[in-house]
């Protein structure tokens, strides 16, 4: 049998390969998408103090660190028994906002925009951030560094340390924040509101007036039968801070919704000898292979699934553009992939909104930055939505808070059998009988993991957009006959 | 006439890291331009299109300097340090990870065995019945699949191969990095190979802002959730355990400015073999006991001094695991 290894896909958080195997006539048998790598935090924090762990589970990512610092803080509030005062809320949910606003302006224009502005099949060279700028021009692409940086400076004047944020103790925050700081950083949360509104626009202008990207989006081999989950508030608003997370059947009725502490009644993972990356899914469904479908209890957990799980936005121009893209995909919940964009975007513009809300409330300047700890519960699970889904952390502790065991499942992990799905289906859709591999056909194969923006990828965030790879079709003795590589076929 | 001097070859890879490497140099923002102009990016898994494939087709010493982050945690790791050693004339360990094995490196208080046991059988969202564990080579139908080996021990850069310079932090500065690369670029005299670069030759505590006191003592040791910081006084002196004494100074104490104590990134100091010896003597000296079963009391209060001391530095401490 012939197979394509994609290897390595560069982007990872350590690394990964796909393996496409193809029957004898060129149509594409089966794919599997391994991830080779394994540190083992779960083993490893056992017998640190729990409250060093907010700090220690910062290295699982560089790239999104602030998120397993929020859940890791929350998650050891509970296990020492502990609210944080209403002030701490305030700032961990505002540097929160900031760091989703870093992320999601970053995946859009460096990992996203390529493929649209630039385009799917454009050459290589072009496909990559300086391809967008130089689509959309310096005056914009300086911009797009300009608001980030500005979202980066936000966590790092509340976290201290600009990548593995130190803000949480238990019980509350390190820092607060003086009168001087909220008001810059309300003026600076305006920008990013007009910077989000903006960014949708390009969104509307390059994407939905061109009818190709649209129909591509609709009708490319792209959409699973899925069913979606998302963290939401008491009114089942969209929060990425707090809240329960809902999980929506494929008809958009609500399969369930749960607190922190019963995700092991809904959410179960299973291990496959191929791949060091485990895979969850919807335990009252059950595993039942790599298959899409309402008996099949995979899940996706992205800015898609979030919005399908939801019943809208908590911020009032995120809800009118939410219910613009549900109006013009057709209703909810929608399964295309690649909509996963547009999604990520009006997630942006509510990030924004809602970082502007946290920093015209003058309160949030307030003293009450701990509450002191009385007894320790020993066990806590804290959750919050990553950029690139749920992220649940789980500890339990002896009675001097020390971790006796520890339980994390991963944003991008709970997307782990999806992606391997939307791989395998964008290949059996562009990989046909007769038609040549090329680097056109790879970067479409590409798109379809592209819109998860998995976390394995971390740096993707930062840099220009493309995924370095090698693309050998071998025989089945091992010859090689055809070799594909990003910038030259040989 | 003077003959223009051909560009730097430079190559950035990652091992087991967690990606906080490769963003700090990113974080470079305007200065890659000058980067640019100065050096040709031949090797960037992250960024660029190269391949492990390009690097092996490279002559030997064909890349002039190359920052390797992340430690060594599989065979993967392994390999890739040992072709880029081969292909490189300046090999540098980046960050704490290929420093001092770092973070990942807190593994080796484990086993391998326990590990996988944890992360593939026990952890409690887990259902596993046939204990099935991720292999290095496996059978599907249509083919064999691989995956690289999980080792027991997590090494740092320099027990695998020879390492020339070492730019340490969780992640580098990116102040730091620029000063090396212009240093390089410019072809400022460096120390001599195997020195740390990009780092101060003082402690952390030398440079340190907040407010110590001569000959201070204290008579208990607390966590840091069981007492209120004053936001001023020195972590030690409120008897909070920072790494502040044992640690270099570069990073711009960015910790100690989120009001969270010093956890060693950066590495001991010259001439200091091992950093959880030298916290136990800065810790003899501010405390108020004197007879040793009083001492042994104090430091009883200490939470994971193990785990505090080689947070950062585990598999390159005397220590170097927890022996089983």
């Amino acid at each position: 049998m012939k197979r394509i290894t994609i290897d390595p896909i560069t982007r990872l958080e350590g690394h990964g390969k796909i393996e496409i195997f193809l029957k004898e006539d060129g149509e594409v048998e089966n794919v599997y998408f391994q991830v080779p790598e394994l540190r083992g935090f779960e083993k490893f924090i056992e017998g640190r103090p729990a409250e060093e762990i907010p700090h220690i589970v910062t290295k699982i990512c560089g790239v999104c660190p602030g998120c397993h610092h929020m859940a890791s803080g929350k998650a050891v509030d509970a296990a020492f028994g502990v609210v944080p005062t209403p002030t701490a809320v305030k700032i961990r949910d505002l540097f929160y906002m900031a760091h989703f606003v870093h992320s999601h302006i970053a995946h859009f224009y460096a990992l996203g925009a390529p493929d649209f502005v630039v385009g799917p099949t454009a050459p290589k060279a072009e496909r990559n951030i300086l391809g967008v700028i130089g689509k959309v021009g310096v005056e914009i692409g300086t911009e797009v560094i300009k608001q980030r940086r500005i979202a980066q400076e936000i966590q790092a004047l509340l976290g201290g340390h600009q990548t593995h944020v130190m803000l949480n103790i238990p019980g509350g925050v390190r820092k607060g924040l003086t009168e001087e700081q909220r008001a810059d950083i309300e003026v600076k949360a305006k920008g990013f509101v007009e910077f989000a509104k903006f960014s949708l626009k390009v969104f509307e202008d390059v994407v939905l007036a061109n009818k190709d990207y649209v129909d591509i989006i609709l009708n490319g081999p792209y959409k699973l039968n899925l069913y979606s989950m998302g963290l939401v508030d008491e009114n089942n608003k969209v929060n990425f801070y707090d809240g329960k997370v809902r999980v929506v059947d494929q008809d958009g009725n609500e399969h369930c919704k749960y607190g922190p502490r019963e995700y092991r009644d809904f959410v179960a993972e299973r291990v496959e000898p191929w791949s060091y990356l485990k895979f969850p899914y919807l335990k009252k469904v059950g595993w039942k292979g790599l298959v899409d479908g309402k008996d099949s209890g995979v899940y996706h957990a992205t800015p898609l699934s979030r919005l399908n799980a939801s019943d809208g936005m908590a911020t009032p121009l995120a809800q009118i553009e939410y219910e613009k893209m549900y109006q013009i995909l057709g209703g909810k919940p929608v399964q295309n992939t690649l909509a996963m964009h547009w999604a990520r975007l009006i997630e942006l513009l509510y990030s924004a909104e809602h970082c502007l809300e946290l920093a015209q409330d003058t309160s949030i300047t307030g003293q009450d930055l701990r509450t002191p700890i009385t007894k320790i519960v020993g066990e806590g699970v804290g959750i919050v939505e990553a950029q690139r889904g749920t992220l649940t952390h789980h500890y339990w502790t002896d009675e001097k808070g020390m971790i006796t065991k520890a339980n994390i499942i991963v944003g991008t992990t709970n997307n782990n059998a999806a992606i391997c799905m939307s791989i395998k289906k964008a290949a059996q859709g562009f990989i046909k009988k007769g038609v040549t591999v090329d680097d056109g056909i790879l970067n479409l194969v590409e798109m379809a993991f592209r819109a998860y923006d998995p976390c394995f990828s971390c740096a993707t965030h930062s840099l220009p957009g493309k995924m370095p790879m090698i693309l050998n079709v071998r025989n089945d003795k091992g010859e090689l006959l055809q070799q594909v590589k990003r910038n030259h076929t040989t | 006439m003077e003959e223009q001097k051909p560009k730097l070859k430079l190559a950035v890879y990652w091992a087991a890291a967690c990606g906080g490497c490769c963003v700090s140099v990113l974080d470079v923002h305007e200065a890659l331009f000058t980067v640019i102009s100065a050096a040709d990016l031949v090797f960037w898994p992250i960024a660029l299109d190269f391949k492990y494939a390009d690097v092996e087709a490279m002559p030997d010493g064909h890349i002039d300097v190359t920052l390797f982050n992340g430690a060594i945690r599989n065979s993967e790791n392994e390999h890739m340090a040992k072709l880029l050693r081969k292909k490189t004339k300046v090999l540098v360990a980046y960050g704490s990870c290929s420093h001092m094995g770092g973070i990942p490196g807190l593994a080796n208080f484990s086993t391998k065995e326990d590990i996988l046991r944890r992360v593939f059988e026990e952890t409690e969202s887990s259902i596993n019945p046939e204990k099935t564990r991720p292999q290095t080579e496996y059978t599907v139908p249509e083919g064999k699949l691989e995956i690289p080996e999980f080792f027991n021990d997590v090494r740092a850069l320099d027990k695998v191969v020879s390492v020339d310079y070492y730019l340490p932090g969780c992640p580098p500065q990116t102040e730091r990095l620029v000063e090396v690369f212009m240093a390089i670029v410019t072809g400022a005299q460096l120390p001599p190979p195997g020195s740390v670069v990009g780092a101060g030759n003082k402690s952390q505590c030398d440079e340190c802002n907040r407010k110590k006191t001569e000959n201070k003592v204290i008579s208990k040791f607390f966590r840091p959730w069981e007492i209120f910081d004053d936001g001023e006084t020195c972590f030690m002196e409120q008897g909070v355990i920072c790494m502040g004494p044992a640690t270099r100074s570069g990073c711009g104490h960015r910790c100690i400015l989120g009001n969270a104590p010093c956890r060693g990134c950066y590495g001991p100091l010259e001439k200091v073999e091992d950093p959880g010896a030298k916290m136990m003597s800065a810790i003899s000296s501010i405390i108020e006991a004197k007879e040793s079963e009083e001492i042994e009391k104090v430091i009883a209060d200490i939470a994971d001094p193990a785990g505090t001391f080689y947070r950062f530095s585990l598999p390159a401490s005397m220590m170097r695991r927890k022996l089983i």
